[in-house]
């Protein structure tokens, strides 16, 4: 019986890799998307709403929802479900729209 | 390979899935080129998602019974010669004239194109254009406008997404450190063909109730995707919930890899199926796959509890418990039935809906499905409505990928029958095989969607302060008033006056719900017709629109 997805499918990544959410360390493994990378570090909420200021993460999955938009090495609005993870990104929790910071 | 820049593939096919992967294969093997659009890094679609190469899956079988089926239907794609261009996401089709199309798409969207085989390295440089691909392919032959031709891309860059277009030099992908896939790298595309095929799948539909926005609820597609791609899961214990075979599949996936299961929760009843006995024994695979998913499902002690709902989703920033109420033959919640199942995620869906904008967008008709969703009108030879546009898979309606694969197919034989002039190809003992196959495999998805199709009174779920636009935040109390104050009748009604659908999916979460909303003053059925008519299938930025070149014959589009 298999306790983990990585059991079930008998995986043996290459070496694991470092992001930060929030200036917390995550460990990502090669292949994973963004999304993929916070779920297995338990978090799942990377962006608040612009109304309600509620927090949303990942949801379709596949990139037609939007839900999972966080803000990726300051470039906010990206699909956290599709980006790939590469060593080294910061991942911010993307506030509202993300643009809070350019003078518009 | 022979041709100038501007000559045209004979078949654009839309979409590496099933249908796609078995209608390129076919037609590349009758002779025609054959160009493979899909914004996936990896071929395989939805149902075939599978971990990246650095996930080092020794078994991914372990989450595909049919594993080698895909195998073997992928080693034909690739034997064939057609050229498979990952990570484009296509946003229109435009009709160029007499057997000339136009297919437009964005590289370098926030796509796992450049996570190959490397397993996704940063470039050495530290942050290139998407279209990098780590698979070491040099520029060659794209023309500055962006337009892709045959012989720009006669090595066939499979499986890279990176068949090259000369941008402006640095557009994009200049000194802004490591931005993965290149945000900022986004370019836009084109690529001629003599003919279209339609292999675009579909999405998850879904219908709100109170707390569905709470993170940690997720649809039931999406857990099984981020599963199959990325080996994890949103919680240890997970409720499965909504209507539709699918939810089967999901939970039998996620009991495998590890998660309890509290319960299956399916709004239908599964004796739905057997109003059609006909389809049920003419499809005895569909069954074996049920009684694969049931037998797990015992495994691993799941209950499943038919006529019931997730009603109410209950926690602060993430689900920490659901409310499964019973309902009545309306899908209304019986009162006094409610009871509390703890969990930490939620998965729910409500069967599937056909991607179409693309097809409709250049005027291809439409037909109800049994459950409400809109699919694409198709002929015996999979043709749409429109000349030179074909159509396969969920597209014309969900059917599952083994009558995907059959459509492709089919579909491949029919466009290299028109572009060869080579009616025979059509009259095969193959051909009338593949049709007899496929219209058994309809016949039971019309069954298993009339089964599934929604109750009017699921509506009953809603407080007035349930979000129903998840990403514009309007709730089921404003879209009420549109409807009752204001006289709203349609979806398209609605968004004017609420801004429901009018956000970042465009209506592709909410639109279901809020027509059935909008039809509550009316006299429909139960779900009824929402516009699902968009221009722009992905988000375009307005300067590759502003970029697009003037074309001979655009004016008539």
């Amino acid at each position: 019986m298999a306790r983990t997805p990585a059991d079930l499918v008998r995986a043996e990544p290459d070496p694991p890799f470092e992001i930060t959410f929030d200036g917390r360390t995550v460990t990502a493994l090669p292949g994973q998307s963004v999304a993929a990378a916070l779920w297995a570090a338990g978090i799942l909420a990377w962006r608040t709403t612009r109304h309600g200021g509620r927090p949303r993460g990942a949801f379709c999955g596949i990139g037609q929802c939007y839900d999972c938009l966080a803000t990726v090495n300051g470039e906010p609005n990206r699909r956290a479900c599709l980006v790939p993870a590469r060593p080294g990104d910061a991942i911010t929790t993307q506030e509202g729209h993300g643009h809070a910071g350019l003078a518009v | 390979m022979p041709g100038s820049p501007s000559e045209p593939y004979d078949l654009a096919v839309v979409g590496a899935g099933p249908a796609g992967l078995a209608g390129a294969a076919t037609a590349a093997r009758l002779g025609l080129s054959v160009a493979v659009l899909d914004a996936a890094a990896q071929v395989g679609g939805q149902y075939f998602r599978h971990p990246a190469p650095g996930l080092g899956a020794a078994r991914p079988q372990a989450l595909h019974h049919d594993w080698a089926a895909f195998t073997e239907l992928r080693g034909r794609f690739e034997a064939s010669g057609a050229t498979h261009l990952a990570g484009h996401h296509v946003w229109a089709v435009t009709r160029q004239g007499e057997e000339a199309w136009s297919v437009h798409a964005l590289v370098g969207v926030d796509d796992g194109a450049g996570a190959g085989r490397e397993g996704g390295d940063v470039p050495a440089d530290g942050g290139r254009g998407g279209t990098d691909t780590g698979e070491g392919r040099g520029t060659r032959g794209g023309r500055a406008d962006g337009t892709y031709s045959r012989s720009a891309l006669a090595d066939g860059s499979r499986g890279t997404g990176s068949a090259e277009v000369s941008g402006t030099p640095g557009a994009g992908t200049g000194g802004e450190g490591r931005t993965g896939a290149g945000f900022r790298g986004r370019r836009p595309v084109r690529l001629h063909a003599r003919a279209v095929l339609f292999a675009t799948g579909a999405g998850e539909r879904q219908l709100p109730f109170p707390g569905w926005t709470l993170p940690g609820v997720v649809g039931a597609g999406g857990a099984q995707a981020m599963l199959k791609s990325g080996l994890v899961l949103p919680g240890r214990r997970i409720v499965v919930a909504g209507s539709g075979p699918l939810l089967l599949a999901v939970a039998s996936s996620l009991a495998a890899a590890g998660a309890q299961v509290p319960a299956v929760v399916e709004a239908s009843g599964y004796l739905g199926y057997a109003r059609r006995p006909g389809a049920l024994a003419a499809n005895p695979h569909k069954l074996l796959e049920a009684s694969v998913h049931g037998a797990a499902l015992l495994r691993h002690r799941v209950p499943l509890r038919t006529r019931s709902a997730v009603t109410e989703a209950h926690g602060t920033d993430r689900v920490e418990a659901v409310t499964v109420s019973r309902l009545d033959r309306d899908w209304r919640p019986v009162p006094g039935t409610g009871r509390r199942v703890a969990c930490d995620a939620l998965a729910v869906g409500h069967g599937l809906a056909p991607q179409t904008e693309l097809a409709t967008g250049l005027g291809c008709t439409t037909r109800r499905t049994p459950d409400g969703t809109y699919a694409l009108v198709l002929g015996r030879f999979q043709q749409t409505s429109v000349p030179g546009l074909w159509a396969a898979g969920e597209a014309g309606g969900t059917g599952g990928w083994q009558l995907a694969r059959v459509e492709g197919e089919l579909a491949g034989i029919a466009v290299a029958a028109r572009l060869r002039a080579l009616p025979a190809l059509t009259r095969s003992r193959r051909v009338r095989d593949l049709a007899r196959r496929r219209d058994r495999m309809r016949a039971f998805a019309g069954a298993m969607a009339a089964a599934h199709a929604p109750g009017p009174g699921w509506t009953a779920w809603l407080d007035d302060d349930t979000d129903v636009c998840r990403c514009e935040e309007v709730t089921a109390g404003s879209v009420r008033e549109a409807v009752t104050a204001l006289g709203a009748r349609d979806a398209r009604t609605v968004k004017l006056l609420t801004r429901a659908g009018m956000g970042w999916c465009q209506g592709r979460m909410c639109g279901a719900a809020v027509a059935c909303l909008a039809a509550s003053g009316t006299a429909q059925g139960t779900v009824p017709p929402s516009a699902e008519r968009r221009p722009l299938a992905v988000p375009v930025p307005l300067g590759s629109l502003a970029a697009l070149p003037e074309d001979p014959g655009q004016g008539d589009t």
